[in-house]
């Protein structure tokens, strides 16, 4: 067990479990709002995707992470703005719609890369980070845990954000309104268009952040398809979640932790097969679903177009 | 007939409209759009290698349409096809080379088969339970399951299945001369006939048996369909169980046919790009067939006109999701012009 508790193992597994869980968090904070708000988007792929590119594009030109993240952020809400056109303003099938713009935009990043860097393959530079006064003094785990890129604090902070948003605004009741009764909302003389609306942008600015941060911070390049499944596994994340900001972070963390355990363990020389270590959030997943899961728990109006005046 | 025009032309316009702006984008990155969709053809419809490569790929993507098709029509979204078609895949390639000399080949191959619906369905089966009895969300429970068959398919082969001899994580080759017997010394072999026949098998069941009624009351209206009298958990059951065990065809078919191996890296990922061509046939068994046609053409023209356009392939993905966008407003323009009258 010595080797367990090493510093260079404790270093390893603390920032692969950050890598991997802060894209599922982001994302998965921003897919439980939309569908909150009544819209499934399963174009979450594509919007993080999107997001890394513009994200990484950006940081390359200009030198700035800042202005890095912020591009991706944009890049997110371009797409979602295009899931608004389809499925909020016109009615339009959302799993179609969803699907289409995870292969559409995995189409167009991958274009994107190989007109701009298929010959180069530029990386970024090192990343700032920001230490934690004090706590990041502690000894063994104190740097590794406590010196983390601003947005990683920004993230968890966003969970409480979140939380405080749903439980105790207005602005949390009447998204939960757009997704159970949505005629309801309409009759109070709220906007449903306008609640879902804000409700999917702000999705697309997660879920492009989520990725630019996957690019920026976690690879230090942009490949083609390389948010590799984060977003489906982000959708799962907020439907188990239940409306609960804190859930995704639990099953952010859970799925991080077993990524990172992969690697971690290898470097600590246990040689446990990583197929199998990987099947771990996966079977956690199932286990919560098949005790928890009677009833999912999901708003009713779940992935319907709100048409006033239809039945 | 009026209708069935008006309705081919509803399937089809998105196919058109998605090349034109296809065309648009290949213009703007400065190719020559006639030159590349020339090319598409040339290598596909206007070659008879081509030709016969397109339906040996078409028979995976079929018996996964048929697949979807029933889950689709009872209102199930069992979006765990990838997972259900690798494993069976997987299990397949690992008892095929022993079996094919084990038994007489035409038992083996049944044999074989029969395996795969199996493993596939038993994959299926959490799922479907857990939605039979709980009303657990499928379309968490089956993603979910899909991606814990990857990396079980990635271990198995790497360990039980794998080939000790091989360097490469790979499952023992299926021989050549054991594959399924082609048609006429061509490219094409009978799994394709097979597929085909199952896509048009499972239309006629959903549309003109009294179990496909029941199944499309279900997806309509469970609540109406308890109402009148149908066992909704049992039917639930019944559509994930055939469900999967179609999708796990479908793998069996690729290894049987064409591939003959698994290696540990491999997951094709054909069921999420099927799921759209389901929605563009509108659930319609012989229209899939003509979409997964088109898709087949696509894919196998397109990669060889991308490559000599010296553009990466995934720009097949972006024609796909406009063609999905423009089917999505059409289909919405049509219901509300019928509305109005």
């Amino acid at each position: 067990m010595d080797t367990l508790l090493t510093t260079a193992f404790m270093t390893a597994f603390i920032a692969g479990t950050i890598a991997a869980t802060l894209p599922l968090l982001l994302a998965g904070l921003g897919e439980q709002m939309s569908e909150k708000a009544g819209v499934l988007n399963l174009g979450l792929e594509g919007m993080m995707l999107v997001g890394a590119f513009a994200g990484f594009a950006v940081a390359l030109e200009s030198g700035s992470f800042t202005l890095g993240f912020l591009a991706g952020i944009a890049g997110g809400m371009a797409v979602a703005a295009l899931m608004v056109l389809a499925c909020v303003v016109l009615p339009l099938n959302q799993i179609v719609i969803g699907i289409g713009i995870t292969l559409g935009m995995q189409g167009a990043t991958s274009l994107a890369h190989h007109v701009m860097y298929s010959e180069s393959y530029p990386r970024l530079p090192r990343q700032p980070e920001f230490a934690v006064p004090l706590l990041s003094e502690i000894p063994v785990l104190g740097a590794s845990l406590f010196t983390q890129n601003p947005v990683v604090w920004l993230s968890f902070a966003l969970v409480a954000v979140m939380a405080w948003l749903y439980r105790a605004t207005n602005i949390g009741l009447n998204l939960s309104a757009a997704g159970e009764k949505p005629a309801a909302l309409d009759l109070a003389g709220v906007g449903i268009t306008l609640t879902r609306s804000a409700a999917v942008l702000t999705t697309g600015a997660l879920a492009g952040l989520a990725g630019a941060y996957m690019a920026n911070i976690g690879a230090g390049l942009f490949v083609p398809f390389m948010t590799n499944g984060a977003g489906f596994m982000a959708i799962v994340l907020a439907m188990l979640a239940r409306g609960r900001p804190g859930w995704v972070l639990g099953g952010a963390l859970l799925v991080g932790v077993a990524t990172s355990l992969t690697t971690a363990l290898q470097v600590a020389g246990l040689n446990i097969p990583t197929d199998l270590v990987q099947m771990l959030p996966f079977i956690m997943i199932m286990i919560v679903l098949t005790i928890f899961g009677r009833r999912a728990g999901l708003p009713a109006a779940l992935g319907h177009p709100y048409l006033r005046g239809a039945r | 007939m009026r209708a069935r025009s008006r309705d081919a032309l509803r399937a089809l316009a998105p196919i058109i409209l998605a090349l034109l702006l296809g065309g648009v984008i290949l213009a703007a990155l400065g190719r020559d759009p006639i030159l590349f969709y020339t090319r598409v053809l040339n290598r596909t419809v206007f070659n008879a290698s081509g030709l016969q490569e397109v339906a040996v790929l078409m028979a995976p993507l079929l018996l996964i349409a048929a697949s979807l098709i029933v889950c689709f029509r009872a209102g199930l979204w069992n979006l765990g096809t990838d997972g259900q078609f690798l494993l069976a895949a997987v299990f397949v390639s690992a008892y095929g080379p022993a079996l094919v000399v084990a038994l007489p080949y035409w038992v083996a191959i049944c044999a074989l088969m029969l395996l795969a619906a199996g493993v596939a369905a038993a994959w299926a089966a959490l799922p479907a339970l857990l939605r039979a009895w709980h009303g657990v969300n499928e379309i968490i429970s089956t993603l979910m399951m899909s991606f814990l068959a990857f990396s079980l398919s990635a271990f198995l082969v790497k360990t039980y299945f794998g080939d000790p001899e091989n360097t490469v994580p790979q499952t023992l080759v299926l021989p050549v001369e054991d594959r399924l017997p082609r048609i006429a010394e061509s490219l094409v072999h009978v799994g394709v006939v097979f597929a085909v026949l199952a896509v048009l098998v499972v239309h006629l069941v959903m549309t003109r048996t009294a179990f496909g009624l029941r199944l499309r009351i279900v997806g309509h209206n469970p609540r109406a369909a308890e109402h009148v009298g149908l066992h909704v958990p049992r039917l639930t059951l019944a559509v994930f169980g055939i469900s999967a065990a179609l999708a796990g065809l479908g793998g069996a078919i690729e290894i049987l046919g064409v591939r003959g191996v698994v290696r540990a890296d491999w997951h094709p990922g054909f069921g999420l790009l099927v799921v759209p061509l389901v929605f563009l046939a509108r659930f319609h068994g012989v229209a899939v067939i003509g979409f997964v046609a088109f898709f087949a053409v696509l894919t196998i023209g397109g990669e060889s006109a991308a490559r000599r356009a010296d553009l990466p392939n995934h720009f097949l993905l972006v024609m796909m999701a406009m063609i999905l966008g423009i089917l999505a407003l059409v289909d919405h323009l049509a219901a509300r012009a019928k509305e109005r009258g």
